[in-house]
């Protein structure tokens, strides 16, 4: 099906993850091929936000954490990379929506702005940065005529969709997706869904989620995790039609979690 | 015994608690109708703005305006930075352990100390150690040291109510740690810190034991040309008038009174409305 | 070349923010070390007068005659005379406190609570030398002429005006601690068909518990400083008195009156920082109760 060649972005290697003296994620190894959306199914509990979030490092900022193992983004070990280098690289969406306290448009410049990432802050290139993010994040339509107008006021959907939107302006390699849509309802889930498709062809996914239907409906892969450990990972279609594990099958099918 | 029922107790309750309302506030009324009553004839311009006259019995009380503005000041000037900086370090960067732990809970104590230690402490620190001596420094330096806790608390309480979840989103965009603090967190900190920093203000304007031994002088009859010059103070000047000199007519002493009052108690004001506003306006 | 200097650039901002990050944690220090400052200047200067003065002739000495020959530094009277005044202001100042926090929160209409508050709050905001003057030359004569005592300036007078002052601690604390109470406990009793002043006084009183007392011991603090209102309401005599009706001596008072009268480094002058040591011991301990009795009610 696939013609393209297949290029791997990320390699986990051995990695052990714990919090304190708890174990939350042990000896994971696996590979995110580039340009593919990797989905993580698992029960509460399984380390799968864990894992997702050691992937941009975010939890280093919890003094009790601590891991073993390693992370490759191209090559590079992200543990001995600059730790806002590799953010710029690795984006990451909440499961809540968090829109900062300013406008829509302050929202998507925000963080070029603060990263340099324009010449000269010129105000036409910001706008043709804040057109292009929504538009990649199907967002433009519905706010191009209120751009100065509060975050905050926008509907839920809306809101996640301008953090996603906040993540394409800074232009990542990898977009991480935790839980994005456990907050939305089924026609906002439905967009955010749809963008992530599209946002495929640019960029690499790594999607967290409790919905296994979702992981059916976007997943190009799927890997389940289950008590810190990594059970099975396969193409979408292999996992949910025929697993080789028994624990996956009984997942996926509804018998647990 | 008569069993009342439930019903017409109810009504009683809320009247004695009423009641109890009324005679919590009633005093702060009565005060400053009091004040106003007996000082406002006393004040004109020249009251505000000449030097005291016969042994302070009559003329005006500029210079102890200017000695309580200069010394307020020169405190919050140096207290507001140096709290504020703190305040980030306990709640943004400092590790949370027990070092820290015992760190905020002696600054959130030390804010109870009474400012008469604080007082005592600034005589010794800096009137005789560092010999400053009696001088608008000195006293600057006590008021700011006795309202570092407070600034800091009041601070820290402001960083906190920015929800962490801002502090995540920004720093998964890549943005570094103080770039997140100063330009998400402190902007939507800001109105409660100015509001603690008018209350303070406010606070030390009135504070007359500290300066008593630190920078107030009984008498001065020029404005201060130095920072090492004692000066007049407001409280200070109202507790000499009011109880050290005979025969001091009464409306002078209710006029320093009224304008230490009006002085204080608009600060407050503002700061009160200022925390009602922002409150209710919070757009998260 | 563009990038080449983008990246300077970068390299600028990256090189301010490190400046501005060591100038944070130097504040953070920098106030650490006043904290202990003033901790160790009181203990030293405090310490060294109880080299040549036990500490129990100290605290329970009947006497403080600092100027007689041979000097005697007993402070019981002025402890006494700090404790009968704090007694008097709370047996005023809470019950009256934590009844109109009550009102606020659970029975004034929502349009006015805010203006309750800030007039409560308003008074905190009045210098106690304003206080204390307006206790002098109004509650003084009035208590004077009421009980027919030769004079006015008791421990009761300047009770009831730091009763005063103590109130918006206690009644803005309170009042936080009764709003917290979540609304389920107060729907479980409602619907129960019990009163909303039943309610009050079974359910919300009980949760707010730890929240009052913990308002109640800053307004105790609060008290014991107390310097310039009463050294100029309770009389300033440093006796231990046989009724309220009499006048007392504070230790912050007897600090604050004779502090100017001393030579530096002398025994009168250490002597005051022992009493400055003694009141930081003693207030450091009630707040520290208070912010356990407060951080509890927080968890909850």
């Amino acid at each position: 099906m696939e013609t393209k060649s297949i290029q791997n972005k990320m390699f986990v290697e051995n990695l052990s993850c714990y919090f304190g003296n708890k174990c939350v994620l042990e000896k994971v190894n696996l590979t995110i091929q580039k340009n593919e959306i990797l989905t993580i199914i698992g029960p509460s509990n399984s380390g799968k936000t864990s894992f997702l979030r050691t992937l941009n490092r975010m939890n280093d900022f919890n003094p009790n954490f601590s891991r073993t193992g390693n992370v490759l983004l191209d090559d590079e070990n992200i543990f001995h990379m600059n730790m806002e280098k590799l953010r710029t690289r690795v984006g990451m969406l909440f499961a809540m929506p968090i829109p900062l306290p300013m406008t829509i448009y302050e929202n998507i410049v925000y963080a070029p702005k603060r990263l340099r990432l324009t010449k000269r802050e010129k105000k036409s290139d910001l706008d043709l940065l804040v057109e292009q993010a929504l538009k990649d994040a199907s967002l433009w339509d519905e706010v191009k005529d209120r751009l100065n107008s509060s975050a905050m006021k926008l509907s839920g959907g809306q809101q996640q969709r301008l953090c996603i939107a906040r993540i394409l302006a800074i232009d990542p390699e990898i977009i991480l997706f935790d839980e994005p849509c456990s907050g939305l309802d089924p026609i906002s889930t439905a967009k955010v869904e749809e963008t992530m498709l599209v946002l495929k062809d640019k960029y690499t996914i790594v999607l967290v989620t409790n919905n296994v239907k979702q992981a059916s409906r976007v997943g190009s892969r799927t890997a389940f995790f289950l008590m810190g450990h990594l059970i099975e990972i396969d193409a979408t279609e292999k996992i949910f039609v025929s697993p080789k594990e028994k624990q996956t099958n009984d997942y996926i099918t509804g018998r647990f979690g | 015994m008569i069993k009342l029922n439930p019903k017409s107790s109810q009504k009683i309750v809320s009247f004695l608690l009423l009641l109890a309302t009324i005679i919590a506030i009633i005093p702060v009324v009565i005060i400053i109708f009091i004040i106003i009553k007996n000082g406002y004839s006393a004040i004109s311009w020249e009251f505000l703005t000449a030097l005291p006259k016969d042994g302070m019995r009559s003329g005006g009380i500029f210079p102890a305006i200017v000695g309580t503005l200069s010394i307020v000041f020169s405190a919050i000037l140096i207290t507001l930075p140096i709290g504020v900086c703190a305040a980030i370090y306990l709640n943004e960067y400092a590790k949370d352990n027990l070092l820290t732990r015992i760190i905020k809970l002696t600054i959130v104590n030390l804010a109870g100390i009474p400012s008469v230690v604080y007082g005592l402490f600034g005589f010794g620190i800096f009137v005789m150690f560092l010999g400053f001596g009696v001088s608008i420094i000195a006293g600057a330096f006590t008021l700011s040291i006795m309202e570092l806790p407070v600034i800091i608390t009041t601070a820290r309480g402001a960083l906190n109510s920015v929800p962490q979840s801002f502090r995540e989103a920004s720093l998964a965009l890549g943005v570094s740690r103080w770039q997140t603090i100063r330009h998400i967190v402190l902007p939507n900190a800001l109105p409660g810190i100015l509001t603690g920093a008018i209350l303070s203000i406010a606070r030390i304007s009135g504070e007359t034991a500290p300066i008593l031994f630190t920078a107030a002088a009984f008498y001065v009859p020029h404005l201060p040309q130095s920072p090492f010059d004692q000066v007049m103070a407001l409280p200070y000047h109202l507790y000499i008038i009011s109880t050290q000199i005979p025969n001091m007519p009464k409306n002078i002493i209710f006029g320093t009174a009224l304008v230490l009052l009006i002085m204080v108690l608009s600060m407050s004001i503002v700061a009160i409305i200022a925390r009602i506003y922002f409150r209710n306006r919070r757009k998260w | 070349m563009q990038k080449h200097q983008a990246k300077r650039e970068k390299n600028m901002s990256k090189i301010k923010d490190d400046i501005i990050e060591k100038i944070i944690f130097l504040c953070g220090i920098l106030s650490i070390v006043f904290v202990t400052l003033i901790f160790a200047f009181l203990l030293k200067e405090g310490i060294s007068f109880f080299r040549e003065s036990s500490f129990i002739n100290f605290i329970l000495g009947k006497f403080w005659y600092p100027s007689s020959t041979p000097p005697e530094f007993g402070i019981l009277s002025l402890i006494v005379g700090s404790f009968i005044v704090t007694v008097g202001a709370c047996a005023i100042a809470v019950p009256i406190g934590i009844m109109s926090a009550v009102y606020i929160s659970e029975f004034a209409p929502k349009s006015i609570r805010d203006i309750l508050k800030s007039l409560v709050e308003l008074m905190a905001a009045v210098p106690s030398v304003v206080i204390g003057f307006v206790g002098m030359v109004t509650v003084a004569p009035l208590v004077r002429s009421l009980l027919d005592i030769p004079t006015g300036l008791t421990a009761f007078t300047g009770s009831l005006m730091l009763a005063f002052m103590a109130m918006p601690t206690i009644v803005t604390i309170s009042e936080d601690a009764i709003r917290s109470v979540p609304w389920e406990y107060k729907e479980g009793a409602l619907a129960l068909g019990a009163t909303k002043w039943q309610t009050i006084r079974r359910i919300v009183l009980k949760a707010a518990m730890p929240g009052i007392i913990g308002a109640i011991m800053l307004g105790i603090g609060r008290v014991i400083g107390e310097t310039m209102a009463v050294m100029m309401i309770t009389g300033n005599a440093a006796h231990i008195p046989s009724s309220i009706f009499e006048p007392v001596r504070t230790m912050t008072a007897t600090i604050a009156a004779e502090m100017g009268e001393t030579v530096k480094g002398g025994l009168h002058y250490r002597a005051l920082f022992a009493i400055a040591l003694v009141l930081f011991s003693i207030t450091f301990l009630v707040n520290f109760i208070a912010d356990m009795f407060l951080g509890k009610s927080k968890n909850k």
